[in-house]
């Protein structure tokens, strides 16, 4: 599917380095990573792997100590998402990228009423019109996310989790961004519930023909949601693939042990989780990150980094054993 | 004998507002009449599911004896919770442990991990000598997987959330209890490590004969440990049995919707295309005296308005809801009867 499309955002290098008093944490290690128009990725990684931090780079909102130490992010029109100004990320932010943040709870102002904090947001954002024209647009931004125009009168406590979630929601297509980036939206919401939210989320996905990139830990979130998927693990993209090929053919051995440590209905009584810890980015290991913790680790995995290999249907992986059989590293 | 521990018709209810200013009270009910005995010598493990305003963790709370019954009694070995005396207390503790969600709230940031593990050795006076201290400590470490020497000496914040997990289990290890309440256990913890976290609580109860159970929301992980589940809804019991039955052929209305909401990691269902139907409804907490799932519910009628018992099903299971109308319903709503140790034998 990827092959047809377009691409929407190429991300070339890039680097977010946190200097702390300890030493130099890499969260973000050398990742190149395409995005096409229209499509849904979801990347994937356990905590501590940078994903929220690479769509934190994305938005521009990494702050001190960690700094966007290198990198490319580029749009089909040519522009550069690393190496706008201050002002130009603002006039960016909502109308190409939007976020949908996480704790929907914290993330509406209390006092103020959703109707106003919308209308705040899109005056903020240069939309102008008389009082009537943005109840209007308010009324039809609600209806689109499956909230009753009474909700513009209600303060965020009156509101239940979900539907908190698609006020924040509201928000971020108020300006019909080409990108949402959203960060485990429904990670504090009930099953039932969050169902709801992401097929919201699908829908008017479709209607902007926007990319939404996906960020979260949940492999069935993952597998139901996303196109493509790509895993994460210590500020690097591992693998990369379509959600069928990672799943039932996951290249990488970290994928493979992630795969099979899901927890099913087809398995019962059977744990398998992943051998050893997590890595210290402080401290990570030489040659591939993985290697302390890989069964199939050779002697060649301390020594050499290996390179992102194409493996054929726009799979890549980041492995020695496959760096041989594959081309040579092109970005995914 | 009377059973380790018991729920006896329970029923909890939250107060809030009425303050002097305010004209009324609203009452949440958070448990209704759930009643299930623990038994101490056939080890169980038991699910108690539901999601988040269920009454999972309050059930949690009055079995730990932390939070009081409004109606009811909790009982260990036949004795009230509430008027043990101290040595009662004791063994109440040493025999019902807990473990809680949040493995970076139960440390004090300032004590080495020995601490965590040494106090629950003097107060309960395990060891003769220090070196057989230290023998329980290192064996119970070993037990969930943590090796002694890379955790011993460190302080909590030194620690990864899965390992920290895993302490507070041998803690609650070195006891020897007969029951483990554990309330979310793995919500906090990344995926990878859940699987071995499991695994461990798993093994003590294959291994060690202790029973437990398993407070979540998740579904997924209910399946893999337990024998038996609870379901529950606001409050109430929708469906209990075998947790192959109740996972596998849900029969009441809120397990099959609860059950099909669950992204499976498997790609290419219909999850996010199949249209669901989305009712926002706003369920209150106030009891209205019928089915708390009725107003949710696509075979909600005129007969739900009253509260439907737990109906017998076949296979051994229950499920609380007028499409079984005409099945034997359950004895005083007993749920110790569907899923204790020895159901059928009796």
């Amino acid at each position: 599917m990827s092959t047809a499309r377009e691409l929407l955002l190429d991300i070339q290098g890039l680097e977010v380095h946190f200097e702390t008093r300890r030493g130099l944490a890499r969260a973000v290690n050398d990742v190149d990573l395409q995005l096409f128009k229209g499509e849904r990725f979801g990347l994937v990684g356990e905590s501590g792997s940078g994903k929220t931090t690479m769509i934190l780079a994305l938005l521009r909102m990494i702050k001190t100590p960690g700094l966007i130490a290198g990198g490319r992010a580029v749009f089909d029109d040519g522009m550069d998402l690393l190496a706008l100004s201050k002002e130009e990320v603002r006039e960016n932010r909502l109308r190409r990228v939007a976020m949908v943040p996480q704790g929907a709870m914290n993330s509406l102002n209390p006092v103020m009423r959703i109707g106003e904090q919308l209308t705040l947001t899109m005056r903020e954002h240069g939309e102008e019109g008389t009082r009537d024209e943005m109840q209007t647009r308010l009324e039809q931004l609600l209806e689109r996310v499956g909230l009753k125009p009474e909700v513009t009168g209600l303060y965020p406590h009156e509101l239940s989790g979900g539907m908190k979630q698609r006020a924040c929601i509201a928000q971020a297509i108020s300006l019909g961004p080409s990108l949402i980036l959203a960060d485990e939206p429904t990670s504090a919401l009930d099953v039932v519930v969050q169902r709801q939210i992401m097929q919201t989320l699908r829908q008017l996905q479709l209607q902007l023909d926007a990319t939404v990139l996906l960020v979260g830990h949940d492999m069935g979130l993952m597998a139901q949601f996303a196109e493509r998927v790509g895993i994460m693990y210590g500020g690097k993209l591992v693998e990369v693939g379509t959600v069928a090929d990672v799943f039932r053919n996951p290249q990488h051995p970290y994928t493979q042990l992630l795969i099979s440590s899901i927890p099913s209905f087809d398995r019962r009584g059977t744990f398998k989780g992943i051998p050893g810890v997590g890595l210290s980015l402080l401290d990570p290991p030489s040659g591939c990150l993985f290697h302390p913790r890989c069964p199939q680790a050779m002697e060649d995995c301390a020594r050499q980094e290996p390179g992102l290999t194409q493996l054929g249907h726009g799979q890549h992986v980041s492995c020695l054993l496959h760096e041989k059989e594959g081309t040579d590293a092109t970005p995914a | 004998m009377p059973p380790l521990l018991e729920a006896q018709h329970v029923r909890k209810v939250f107060r809030s507002g009425g303050g002097l200013l305010q004209a009324d009270s609203t009452e949440t009910v958070a448990v209704d009449d759930f009643t299930l005995a623990i038994d101490g010598d056939t080890p169980s493990f038991t699910t108690i599911a539901g999601e988040s305003g269920s009454g999972k963790t309050t059930i949690a709370r009055l079995l730990l004896g932390v939070t009081p019954p409004s109606e009811g009694s909790v009982r260990y070995r036949g004795m009230d919770v509430s008027s043990l005396d101290r040595d009662q207390t004791r063994a109440f503790r040493q025999d019902v442990q807990a473990i809680f969600q949040d493995p970076f709230e139960v440390y004090n940031p300032f004590y080495k991990i020995d601490h965590i593990l040494t106090t629950p050795i003097e107060k309960f006076g395990l060891a003769s000598s220090r070196q057989q201290a230290a023998e329980q400590i290192d064996e119970a470490l070993r037990t969930v997987g943590l090796r002694p020497e890379e955790t011993l000496g460190r302080y909590p914040h030194q620690l990864s959330g899965g390992q920290r997990q895993r302490i507070t289990i041998a803690r609650a290890l070195l006891l020897k209890p007969k029951l483990i309440i554990a309330d979310e256990p793995v919500s906090m913890v990344d995926a990878s490590l859940r699987a071995t976290i499991l695994s461990s609580l798993h093994k003590l109860y294959t291994d060690f004969g202790i029973s437990f159970i398993y407070i979540t929301h998740d579904l997924t992980t209910a399946y893999q440990v337990s024998d038996k589940i609870v379901v529950l809804y606001h409050g109430t019991v929708a469906e209990a049995g075998d947790v192959e039955h109740v996972i596998t052929d849900p029969k009441h209305p809120y397990t099959r919707e609860l059950i099909h909401s669950i992204p499976v990691p498997d790609p290419g269902s219909a999850w996010i295309e199949e249209a669901v139907e989305e009712k926002d409804v706003e369920v209150s907490d106030e009891a209205t005296g019928g089915c708390r799932y009725a107003p949710r519910c696509a075979h909600g009628s005129a007969r739900c308005a009253q509260m439907p018992p737990l109906y017998r099903l076949d296979d051994g299971r229950v499920a609380s809801c007028v499409l079984y109308d005409g099945q034997e319903p359950l004895e005083s709503g007993d749920l110790t009867r569907i899923i204790g140790a020895t159901p059928q034998e009796e």
